[in-house]
């Protein structure tokens, strides 16, 4: 089909994997890898059952176990809480019943299902992947068209490796020049959150453009990707070029040799084309970007570090007045007050947001050779066992040990409350995750969502600081 | 999955923005291996106190709220984690239908997926929806999704927008899954010709 039209790197993939379109334009679109993990698959493994449905392809999917598991070195003797017991077990035996792969806790592999598809090699530029998780657009990082989805439709894809979908609108977010020391990719994410409010991206599939997202690592392309659902997003994406081929190559599962001369020859064509037209657009200077913190119980809420709490009566209408009331209560602050001026309980560095070898070193440089300030649980938790490794092998954990920091095992942990990681009511958090939502991390936990390097200074200085004023040691 | 035709019945007034899903149904909750029983956890942190007490103040802690199969809030509802036991958490408490000025999309998928309908209409249409709810027990209001209308409790009635293949799945209660697999043939010359192409997606 000859096709003239400039696309963009949505329309691309998109129309890749277009099974078929039913007249009223609803398509059947065509799943290349499901990542599967223990809490959004019960019942969906359930259906089938009683459907009497196999999965259709489950080479093309992968089992792991990472929200309910504990990160402490205990883990493997058992998990203490009867019902994540049941939900990790009952995961077990499906795999084992549908003949899917798994990756076991004790297996080194193991890890946050973000990090691992990616790390693994199972997560390639152009392919579409669905994961029960909002955060699944983290995979997108590698020029893929990467969503979340609900359970009834974890069980579609398992039944018939598709979806019924409506295709999304194009919105591009550009980030231009160069930015400043000291500012990472979590900066630039939460800038744009903040900027174009969390549904500014709703009904959207966001591919992050600009010299500045272009000068990004892997990791740092994952961490903006995943939070594009914070931005309402249906998923982002950054077009894949020579860094992402340098990450693919020679991971577990990526293809080698001549078939991966192949793909790449295909993953070249999948960048916009010149005047392709977005429905959106926006456009950061990264120059302007300083380390940013949350301050609220909406991603939106951002601040940079330098500025001060904001005063609800200050608001332009009631609705917003009432918004900004309730949010200040709850994380138990002062209009007016500065944000280095809050004393947090908690750090944790984590998260499929920030739980990369890389977030693992910037946290490191910040922690070597200083302390973590009396009264402050710090904690970092790799992203996965293979992450945990090779911090190891580089000496970070001694880093973080030193300074007074608890080194993990990988998971999800406290990034949303559901496994034995969680705040206390009242407990503030400085946490590289991605949701501050009220009670995300423990009932009455306040979360400010910041980068690993941030998370870590906060640590040693016991309360939130500009880390541009501080030199990595 | 059940049929949405019409309903008729009490709504309860949230009037929030960006009603969260870890607000619908914390994480602690997502423990179950099954669809049901989540709803005495619905807002389970705005239901309850520290000590599991109910909080009087909660809209669904009062009468007639408590049976409400209707609720209206405000912008972004349903935004967050993709977990589908937020509408399996309203489904149980007995909701059937949510009316916002706009949904986040996973929310909105998933709440097709289970016989819930979400109505998105204009912001200040949403706050007179608000104000007949908080009339309470005598101002009932009619969901026609049918007609495409919500009657208001005074007889005016307000049109709405559906996708149309969403309308047919929910008006005749259809099982997605059973409806793609009727399209089998197709999804096996896609995958075959996936296998020449690109043979490296299959291990």
């Amino acid at each position: 089909m000859a096709e003239t039209r400039p696309r963009t790197l949505f329309d691309k993939i998109w129309d890749h994997h277009v099974v078929e379109t039913l007249p009223d334009g609803t398509t059947l679109l065509y799943i290349d890898r499901h990542l599967v993990h223990e809490v959004t698959s019960p019942q969906a493994f359930e259906g089938l059952r009683a459907a009497g449905r196999p999965v259709r392809r489950p080479d093309a999917t992968i089992a792991v176990v990472d929200h309910n598991i504990a990160t402490d070195s205990t883990r493997l003797s058992g998990i203490t809480d009867p019902e994540s017991r049941v939900q990790v077990e009952t995961l077990e035996q499906n795999v084992e019943a549908f003949g899917v792969p798994y990756i076991p806790l004790h297996d080194a592999r193991q890890g946050i299902v973000h990090v691992i598809g990616p790390e693994q090699g199972l997560s390639l530029p152009g392919m579409t992947i669905v994961c029960g998780d909002s955060h699944t657009s983290t995979h997108g990082a590698l020029g893929a068209l990467a969503f979340g989805i609900g359970t009834s439709e974890v069980e579609h894809v398992l039944a018939t490796q598709t979806l019924l979908q409506k295709p999304a609108r194009n919105m591009r977010v550009t980030v231009d020049g160069v930015l400043p020391p000291g500012c990472t990719a979590k900066d630039i994410v939460l800038a744009i959150i903040g900027h174009i409010g969390t549904a500014g991206g709703t009904g959207h599939v966001i591919e992050f453009a600009g010299e500045a997202i272009r000068a990004l690592d892997m990791a740092g392309r994952m961490t903006v990707c995943n939070m594009s659902i914070e931005a309402g997003a249906r998923a982002g994406m950054v077009a894949p070029d020579e860094t992402t081929f340098a990450y693919v190559r020679g991971k577990p599962h990526a293809p080698k040799g001549e078939a991966l001369e192949r793909a790449i020859a295909w993953w070249r064509t999948l960048p916009s084309d010149a005047g392709a037209t977005f429905d959106k657009e926006v456009v950061l200077r990264a120059e302007e970007i300083v380390p940013m913190v949350s301050w609220g119980t909406s991603p939106e809420d951002v601040l940079p570090v330098t500025a001060t709490v904001p005063d609800p009566a200050a608001a332009a209408d009631e609705t917003r007045r009432a918004q900004l009331q309730r949010m200040v209560d709850y994380m138990g602050l002062v209009p007016g007050q500065k944000i280095t001026d809050l004393r947090i309980d908690v750090a944790f560095i984590g998260s499929c947001t920030n739980s990369r070898i890389e977030d693992m070193r910037a946290a490191a440089a910040i922690a070597k050779g200083r302390k973590v300030a009396e009264g402050v649980r710090a904690m970092v938790v790799p992203g996965s066992g293979l992450v945990k490794l090779q911090a190891e092998a580089e000496g970070l954990d001694a880093v973080f040990r030193e300074a007074g920091f608890e080194w993990r095992e990988a998971g999800c942990s406290m990034c949303l409350g559901m496994n034995p990681d969680k705040l206390t009511p009242g407990q503030r958090c400085a946490s590289t995750s991605n949701r501050n939502f009220e009670g995300r991390q423990g009932p009455g936990g306040r979360t400010h969502l910041v980068s690993p390097a941030m998370a870590a200074a906060a640590a040693i200085a016991g309360h939130f600081v500009d880390v541009r004023e501080w030199s990595a040691q | 999955m059940t049929p949405f035709t019409t309903l008729t019945g009490i709504a309860a007034p949230l009037p929030k923005a960006n009603v969260d899903t870890d607000q619908i149904i914390p994480a602690r909750f997502l423990k179950t291996i099954r669809r049901t029983g989540l709803g005495k956890s619905l807002f389970a942190n705005f239901r309850y106190d520290e000590a599991g007490a109910e909080k009087p103040d909660f809209v669904l802690n009062q009468e007639p709220y408590r049976k409400a199969e209707i609720l209206i809030a405000f912008e972004n509802f349903g935004c967050g984690s993709s977990r589908e036991h937020a509408p399996w958490a309203l489904l149980d408490f007995g909701i059937r239908c949510v009316i916002a000025p706009d949904f986040a999309d996973i929310f909105h998928n998933n709440s097709f997926k289970n016989g819930i309908l979400p109505v998105k209409l204009p912001r200040e249409v949403c706050e007179r929806l608000m104000e007949d709810a908080r009339m309470g027990g005598n101002a009932r209001i009619t969901v026609d999704l049918e007609r495409q209308v919500v009657v208001r409790p005074n007889g005016e009635e307000i049109p709405f927008e559906v996708d149309a293949f969403r309308r047919h799945c929910l008006l005749n209660g259809l099982d997605d899954i059973g409806q793609t697999l009727q399209h089998a043939p197709a999804i096996d010359t896609h995958e075959a010709k996936l296998r020449a192409s690109q043979p490296w997606l299959f291990a």
